[in-house]
């Protein structure tokens, strides 16, 4: 029965996690608000239900996918399976491939399964009344993310600095800030913070250690973290990018559905039959 | 009760969905990519239905515990009026909820072996301690900060870009000033403080304050607050950094 043990000893670890906020929560509410909420009992079944929940997602993980993912990371980054010398201090990052396209599909795939970013997005599609949807919010929030975690892969590879590429990001977000529909901008901005949590941080964090460990000339405390600071940039753009993709779309649609309409009817008979 | 067992299946499809990115990665790289065998796949099939399971369940909580709670203390506290009771609170559910981050606590004690081996800080465990210790605390008061500061934009209707172009701009110059060890954790900090739990709280706190005051609009200023809880750590870790590192 490791398993079961397994189960108990998350949920008490989680509990304690929650423990801190509950007190805050219920201490407000009894102390200084001094009224109860509206239906009690379900909010505190609901409480349970994310226990629970939280618990079994963060047990299965670790039986199922984290082990698997960080062999993964360390296979793919190993000096054999990447086909060069060990010794040499040259790094060829285009011997990296299969690196970079494993960054991306699983930045892309773990941010799909963020607990946090589709509460995120839940309470946008609802707050919008449907103008933002759910599913394009967070499908747009997984492709930064799939691009940030590549090229900070390939920034460990290269050995170039962690603050240039940040910056750099900073500079493209604020240019888009200035052209976005102003609705969007917090959302995006709110997109960069949930993407790195529970599924996310672990198997990249491998990722990055595993890549640092590996590489000539590379040390992991120095290139091995930075990964995660990518995936909370890389978002900010590619929500902001959707944004104007979506407009731009709606744009075009009226544009030629005005177009449609207003063929005048001459010119279709003058079309030969 | 069929319509609640529906819905919960409905759910329950909706996280399959969620996850099956993830399975198709981790299949294919193991199979075409690295041509390995899964290794025990009872147990990584076991692990996908606790992961499927337990995600639904998370999300059913959310709706019925989370968000409700959220809301209706954000409007508890509009209608109460009190600015310093609100502010209060906004700062406590900040601080307390990273103070205690499993996340932060690994990070924090990384962050300070290393400050011992660069010779930043003594090589005892009483002063890696110390270190760790001043580190966390740094970054709780940081997002508890943060919250209050998002709230206050909430309650003043501040445009969201000026504050953040203004911490981007910080962190720039910071990061010329501040000592190289410090960057990356700095840098790193951000991620780690948004829990699972915190991130619907907060997003609910700050939807239900801009429905509650007059003149906001939930999208455009309910929004917002976990962006201030990632980018202010980062502000205060670099100064951190500067103090203890001189």
């Amino acid at each position: 029965m490791i398993l079961l043990d397994h189960v108990i000893e998350t949920a008490w670890t989680t509990m304690f996690d929650v423990l801190p906020i509950v007190a805050i929560l219920f201490g407000f509410q009894f102390l200084v608000l001094r009224r109860r909420p509206p239906r009690l009992g379900r909010i505190v079944a609901g409480f349970g239900y994310v226990l629970l929940g939280l618990t079994l997602f963060l047990v299965g993980l670790q039986m199922a996918l984290f082990p698997l993912g960080e062999t993964m990371a360390r296979q793919l980054t190993d000096p054999a399976f990447i086909g060069i010398d060990a010794t040499s201090m040259i790094v060829d990052w285009t011997a990296y491939g299969w690196v970079y396209a494993f960054a991306a599909a699983i930045g892309f795939a773990t941010t799909v399964a963020e607990p946090s970013l589709i509460a995120v997005s839940m309470k946008a599609e609802e707050v919008s009344g449907g103008a933002i949807s759910a599913r394009g919010l967070r499908l747009a929030v997984a492709v930064g993310v799939a691009a940030g975690v590549a090229i900070g892969a390939y920034r460990i590879v290269s050995g170039t600095p962690l603050a240039w590429y940040i910056m750099a990001g900073y500079v493209v977000v604020i240019a888009q800030t200035f052209r976005a529909s102003p609705m969007i901008v917090p959302l995006a901005y709110d997109s960069g913070g949930v993407t790195t949590s529970t599924v996310t941080v672990p198997v990249v964090a491998a990722l990055g250690l595993g890549l640092a460990a590996t590489i000539p000339g590379r040390s992991p405390l120095i290139d091995g973290f930075g990964l995660i600071a990518f995936a909370s940039v890389f978002p900010i753009m590619s929500v902001l990018g959707y944004d104007r993709l979506a407009s731009w779309m709606r744009h075009r649609k009226r544009a030629l559905n005005e177009d449609a309409t207003s063929i005048p009817e001459p010119i279709r008979k003058e079309d030969p039959p | 009760m069929p319509k609640a067992i529906k819905g919960f299946f409905r759910l329950l499809m909706a996280s399959v969905r969620d996850l099956m990115p993830i399975v198709l990665v981790i299949a294919f790289f193991q199979i075409v990519v690295l041509r390995q065998p899964f290794p025990d796949l009872g147990g990584v099939i076991v692990g996908l239905a606790m992961v499927i399971l337990g995600l639904t369940l998370f999300i059913q909580g959310l709706e019925m515990g989370l968000f409700p709670l959220g809301e209706s203390m954000a409007q508890a506290f509009a209608r109460k009026g009190s600015l310093v009771a609100l502010l209060s609170f906004a700062f406590m559910l900040g601080f307390g909820t990273t103070v205690a981050e499993p996340a932060l606590i690994a990070v924090a004690a990384e962050a300070a072996k290393v400050a011992s081996e660069a010779g930043a800080i003594d090589r005892t465990s009483e002063a890696r301690g110390n270190y760790a210790f001043g580190l966390r605390m740094t970054v709780a008061v940081a997002v508890g900060a943060a919250i209050l500061l998002g709230v206050v934009r909430i309650l003043k209707g501040w445009p969201i870009h000026h504050l953040i172009i203004g911490g981007y701009v910080a962190v720039v110059v910071l990061t010329w000033f501040a000592p190289d060890a410090i960057v990356g954790i700095a840098y790193d900090s951000g991620g780690v403080t948004t829990s699972t739990i915190t991130v619907p709280l907060v997003t609910a706190l700050g939807v239900g304050l801009a429905y509650a005051i007059k003149g906001r609009n939930p999208l455009l200023d309910g929004f917002g607050l976990i962006a201030f809880a990632s980018l202010s750590p980062m502000i205060f870790v670099l100064v951190f950094g500067m103090v203890i590192h001189g």
